[in-house]
């Protein structure tokens, strides 16, 4: 069976975004993302280092004509700078499709939701594709959706923290109203998390720390890669009723007496 | 023996001295920096790609020179 995850207007066989961050070096960030079977890697903007600028640089190693490249905003604290960001990454020529996220605070790195709302206002009028991170708030994702963001990204937890999913009710209403693909962005710890997340109906699941940061990152994005998958098998295959009490999985007729 | 005046500039917020009536490629060049992987942004404007070779680089500027990295 065919099932292709669209977002604005492209096709991907891959529900699964992953980052490049914290990796022990690009061979391994290369490697782990091979395995996961993402099509859609984030990457930072960040300043050359102008006093060893001969260093190896990430697109080496990630060809942007295999990988659609999803740059992020992360570390922008306000919205000018989150735009500012974003223009010098189309800049590079990979595509106008961004990762939206204005950090509200830096213990918890929850998003300024008045702040991702103004950015996202300007960058859909200026033509980028816009995937904005969010707390888990039905209402921020509507009113993001109504800008013309082409996905909502609601946190599972707060990023890096592996905590899972800790408002399904949430992410289940943003489902329930959204028009645009929901994506669970932060927070997943495990294959099971991102399992959950694709069987309550997400189109995709974006994750960095718990692939990068595991004991065994290439193990653990194949395992991600699974968790995606059979999430999502699970979610189309329809999954039966919960029940209080047993059913019969053998039938009553025949028994010995 | 120095043929041009030096001119002050900043780059990714260090202050730096280079040769008068440098272009953006030749600045470049010199800090080793392949173009095709940098966006470049002078007084707060991007410059576009092609017009590296036709860019002065002015006494006084302020320059950032990004690139992408792993992130999240």
């Amino acid at each position: 069976m065919e099932d292709f995850f669209e977002l604005a207007g492209q096709k991907f066989r891959s529900r699964l975004i992953v980052g490049t961050g914290k990796y022990k070096d690009f061979a391994e960030t290369k490697k782990a993302i091979e395995v996961s079977g993402a099509e859609i890697v984030t990457v930072a903007v960040r300043r050359v280092n102008i006093t060893d600028p001969n260093k190896e640089n990430l697109l080496d190693y990630l060809d942007p004509k295999k990988y659609t490249i999803l740059p992020n905003t992360a570390g922008c604290y306000n919205a000018d700078d989150a735009v500012r960001t974003c223009r010098l990454a189309r800049e590079a020529g990979v595509g106008k499709l961004v990762k939206l996220e204005v950090i509200g605070d830096d213990r918890t790195l929850f998003p300024d939701v008045p702040a991702t709302l103004d950015a996202a206002k300007i960058l859909v009028k200026e033509g980028f594709i816009v995937l904005p991170y969010i707390t888990d708030d039905p209402i921020t994702a509507k009113k993001l959706e109504d800008i013309g963001c082409a996905a909502v990204m609601p946190l599972a937890a707060p990023i890096g923290s592996g905590l899972g999913i800790r408002n399904p009710y949430n992410i289940r209403i943003i489902l329930e109203h959204a028009k645009v693909p929901v994506i669970v962005d932060a927070g997943v710890g495990t294959a099971s998390d991102a399992a959950v997340a694709m069987e309550m109906g997400c189109a995709g699941v974006l994750m960095n720390t718990a692939i990068a940061s595991a004991k065994d990152p290439i193990l653990m994005a194949e395992a991600m890669r699974q968790g995606v998958e059979a999430g999502r098998k699970a979610y189309l295959a329809g999954r039966i009723p919960k029940k209080l009490y047993a059913t019969a999985s053998s039938p009553l007729d025949g028994m010995v007496s | 023996m120095r043929f041009f005046i030096a001119m002050r500039i900043k780059i990714n917020g260090e202050d730096r001295e280079m040769d008068n009536g440098l272009t953006l490629t030749a600045l470049l060049e010199l800090l080793q920096i392949r173009p095709g992987r940098v966006v470049v942004e002078r007084n707060r404007d991007i410059v576009p790609r092609d017009t590296y070779s036709a860019t002065l680089i002015n006494d006084g500027d302020t320059l950032e020179i990004v690139h992408f990295v792993g992130g999240g």
